[in-house]
């Protein structure tokens, strides 16, 4: 029913998809699986319009199309769920479905009774029984993914894709929306599923396509294909392994967490965080691997003081650190390297000196005014220590590129000298060479003695540098390794989350 | 529950609950409040806040804002009159243009649609937040109106045109006809088309409105043209019922109308709100405006006690919004 050929699609100083090949048939669900940042996302936007600018051809019902937006893919029948909620809080949820194409009475106004009545239909058909007037606001967040795949159900769309669908909704939830998937195969619409749980997809689709780094390199049918097959062509990525020389596997612990519970925020009753027990030694790095919304980031913002209603204990050098601020939590030692470094790593409007200082004003500080001296002499140091590649200490920040801003970030943190750095994501979106220099700086770093935890979405990376591996899913802590046990499939086995099917 | 439901029925009035105890008050506080006279002129005075605050609602559901609106009130109302009363001439040509007051009005209006536009279309265009552009907006339309009338008022215009600002229809004056016409456009805008759809919506998220097809730009420059026209409706007001246009008109209209839509509960980050609860917040500022002279309160203190009531208005509409 569709075929997408030959697609690419570059943002700026990066590849996202390169020659993917895709064809979905009508009556059947079609899987596409692969690690995080594989190009899934990127993919699924360009055949829903989104993104109307790309490389490649797409065949709808034979012919060739271009979609100009996510309207006309829409008009044409193709829906998406995107993984990310699309709603309009304060609108109600007759209004949300509706939103861009409501239903007009003969004088020209919205047709609320109408529209009112097809929503009803449509919540009945999902069993979910909330009233159509109902601001999206008030509802929980599966319920608010219900009304998602409502709206992708009220156009006879002929192709629908589902981002993520069961990311937020519970067992009872996800039966009813699989029933609706198998109605839908029966009246031959096309279904892309694209999901991390793996044993979902044993239960609902027909064929797969695995994505890494941006081709699509393997496709077939689920039948006779097992998940341990599955998860071998997801991973398998080549980057050139600099691996740590023997590690000091016994040193004494640096960072004790002990039983770390984290209350979700709104959700009351579930957790982000489920009894989170590990150590981290002097001069060791640990290398921490979850899936998106496994808890990873959590985990560290949790030991860092980030987060409220968190239960159990974080010990340095064996003493109890009160984990309700982050002053505290620095005070202690710690340090965090976000994974965001534009937004909260970085103030990019200012310059490389401004922000390297930004964490240790206090020590700049003179008879009450910031001595320049200083500033300039701790600067100085970690531009040479650092290698950090500037054409001043006045340069913005904003003006560096991703490899140099975040050694500006990692810089600000290690001048507070703490004994235990979090690292999260620390080499996302930088080039390739940049890359090999973080490696040697966190390995430097723990050489010099520091603890470090590194959060990493990219296997090689994590299995390049660490001297042990945690696997994190779904808020609890799956698997250890140690760095010489560890392969890529054995980490992504236990990365993977066991959803309702698993049994 | 029952408390609750009562409680949300309850804050739903609050507004209406506030006015009401503000008139209670005036009324036994001074003898001149509660006339009728007093009150057509209370009404008189709000009807141009109104049409201007209509407009900035439908801008700050969107989550922008008009700076300009008491700028390009001046300018209309000064184009409606220079028009009307000199048309326009150009000596080289011996070339005269004269207009009749359906004609001047329909160019004031015209232009605070225009100049509506303008905004709308800098900001979407251009990605220059509301904030900015309509600051601009607004010294660039007060230098305009500096530049029309020479910097001295334009007066003498004739009995008939000042029947909208002064006139009175069916026992109501005039300008509170015109203002209600508008608010009841806009409340069936608002609630009965897709474009009130849309315009909720994008204050609401904006990328998830673009992501359902709506055309964002669009709605948003028709949003600001909108209020640019209102804008112009209220210059013909002011215009009208002084029998003057006056460069200096509109100073600090845009706070004011501000000040109506915060009162009356839209929320300034976009997406929720309403024209009624504005057209009540337009009402509560007006009353109290009145109600400080009548009580010879002096106009320095009527600005503190205007600023503290808009601060009040906000905690309490966050603290409720915080138990919802």
């Amino acid at each position: 029913m569709l075929v997408a050929k030959n697609i690419t699609k570059r943002f700026p100083g990066v590849l996202a998809l390169q020659d993917v090949c895709m064809s979905l048939e009508g009556g059947k669900v079609t899987a596409l699986i692969g690690e995080n940042g594989a190009g899934k996302s990127t993919l699924m936007k360009i055949l829903s319009g989104v993104y109307p600018d790309f490389e490649g051809e797409i065949l709808f019902k034979g012919e060739p199309v271009r979609f100009t937006g996510p309207a006309d893919a829409q008009r044409r029948g193709i829906a998406i769920i995107h993984q990310e909620l699309n709603l309009i809080p304060y609108l109600s949820v007759t209004e949300n479905i509706f939103l861009g194409r409501e239903l007009i009475t003969q004088y020209g106004t919205v047709d609320k009774k109408r529209m009112r009545k097809r929503t009803q239909e449509l919540l009945d058909r999902l069993k979910l029984h909330v009233n159509p007037e109902a601001l999206v606001v008030k509802l929980k967040v599966g319920q608010q993914q219900i009304v998602e795949i409502a709206k992708a159900l009220l156009t006879d769309a002929e192709v629908i894709i589902m981002d993520e669908p069961t990311s937020a909704i519970t067992g009872s939830e996800v039966e009813v929306l699989f029933d609706i998937i198998d109605d839908l195969k029966n009246e031959g619409k096309a279904i892309v599923y694209v999901s991390h749980k793996l044993d979902e997809l044993f239960r609902i689709a027909d064929h797969y396509v695995v994505l890494r780094d941006g081709k699509s390199v393997e496709s077939g049918s689920m039948e006779g294909i097992c998940q341990d097959v599955l998860i071998q062509k997801m991973v398998g990525r080549k980057i050139e392994v600099i691996r740590k020389k023997s590690a000091n596997q016994c040193a004494e612990p640096i960072l004790q967490v002990k039983n770390l519970s984290l209350k979700h925020p709104v959700r009351t009753g579930e957790k982000l965080l489920k009894d989170i027990s590990f150590q981290v030694g002097k001069g060791e790095i640990v290398g921490l691997f979850g899936l998106m919304g496994a808890g990873r980031t959590e985990l560290l913002e949790t030991i860092f003081g980030l987060h409220k209603g968190v239960e159990g204990a974080v010990l340095m050098d064996g003493q109890v650190v009160q984990i309700d601020s982050v002053a505290k939590a620095i005070q202690a030692g710690l340090a965090l390297v976000p994974e965001d470094r534009k937004k909260d790593g970085l103030v990019l409007g200012l310059n490389v000196q401004t922000n390297l200082c930004l964490t240790t004003l206090e020590d700049m500080e003179e008879f009450g005014t910031l001595n320049t001296k200083k500033q300039e002499d701790l600067t100085t140091r970690y531009i040479s220590d650092l290698k950090i590649k500037t054409s001043s200490q006045q340069q913005l920040a904003g003006n560096l590129s991703g490899g140099n801003q975040q050694k500006i970030v990692l810089a600000k943190w290690l001048a507070t000298k703490p004994r235990l750095l979090l690292l999260d994501e620390p080499t996302r979106g930088i080039d390739i060479n940049a890359k090999t220099e973080i490696y040697k700086l966190i390995m430097q770093l723990a050489d010099d003695g520091l603890g470090i935890v590194m959060v990493s979405s990219e296997l090689p990376e994590i299995l390049a540098i660490s001297d042990r591996v945690l696997v994190m899913a779904e808020g609890v802590l799956t698997a250890e390794f140690s760095v010489n046990d560890a392969t890529e499939d054995s980490i992504l086995k236990a990365a993977i989350p066991k959803s309702v099917y698993a049994a | 529950m029952n408390i609750a439901l009562y409680k949300s029925r309850l804050l739903r009035f609050q507004s209406l609950i506030a006015l009401f105890i503000l008139c209670l008050g005036l009324s036994i506080l001074s003898d001149k409040f509660l006339t009728v006279s007093n009150l057509w002129n209370v009404m008189r005075q709000i009807s141009v806040n109104i049409c201007i605050s209509t407009g900035m609602t439908l801008i700050v559901l969107t989550a922008g804002i008009d700076l300009s609106v008491g700028s390009v009130l001046a300018l209309c109302g000064a184009i409606t009159a220079g028009l009307l009363k000199n048309g326009i001439e150009i000596p080289s040509n011996n070339l005269y243009i004269g207009f009749t007051i359906l004609g001047a009005v329909l160019a004031g209006v015209l232009t605070g649609s225009a100049l509506g536009a303008f905004s709308g279309f800098t900001i979407t265009r251009f990605k220059v937040p509301p904030f900015v552009a309509t600051l601009a907006m607004l010294t660039v339309a007060r230098g305009l109106t500096m530049l029309w009338t020479q910097g001295f008022p334009i007066s003498g215009l004739g009995d008939k045109f000042l029947y909208f600002g002064t006139g009175w229809f069916l026992g109501i004056p005039v300008p509170v006809w015109i203002s209600g016409i508008i608010v009841a456009v806009a409340l069936f805008v608002t609630n009965k088309t897709r474009l009130g759809r849309y315009i909720y919506a994008i204050g609401g998220n904006e990328s998830a409105a673009k992501l359902s097809g709506i055309n964002v730009n669009k709605v948003k420059i028709i949003v600001y043209t909108i209020a640019g026209a209102l804008a112009g409706i209220g210059g013909l007001l002011v215009t009208s019922r002084l029998d003057s246009a006056q460069p200096n008109a509109g100073i600090s209209y845009e706070l004011d109308s501000i000040a109506a839509v915060v009162i009356g509960g839209t929320s300034l980050s976009g997406g929720r709100g309403s024209i009624l609860g504005t057209v009540q917040g337009a009402i509560i500022i007006g009353v109290l405006n009145n109600g400080l002279v009548l009580l010879n309160v002096s106009p320095f203190w009527q600005q503190v006690v205007k600023g503290l009531v808009i601060l009040l208005a906000v905690i309490i509409d966050k603290s409720n919004s915080k138990n919802d």
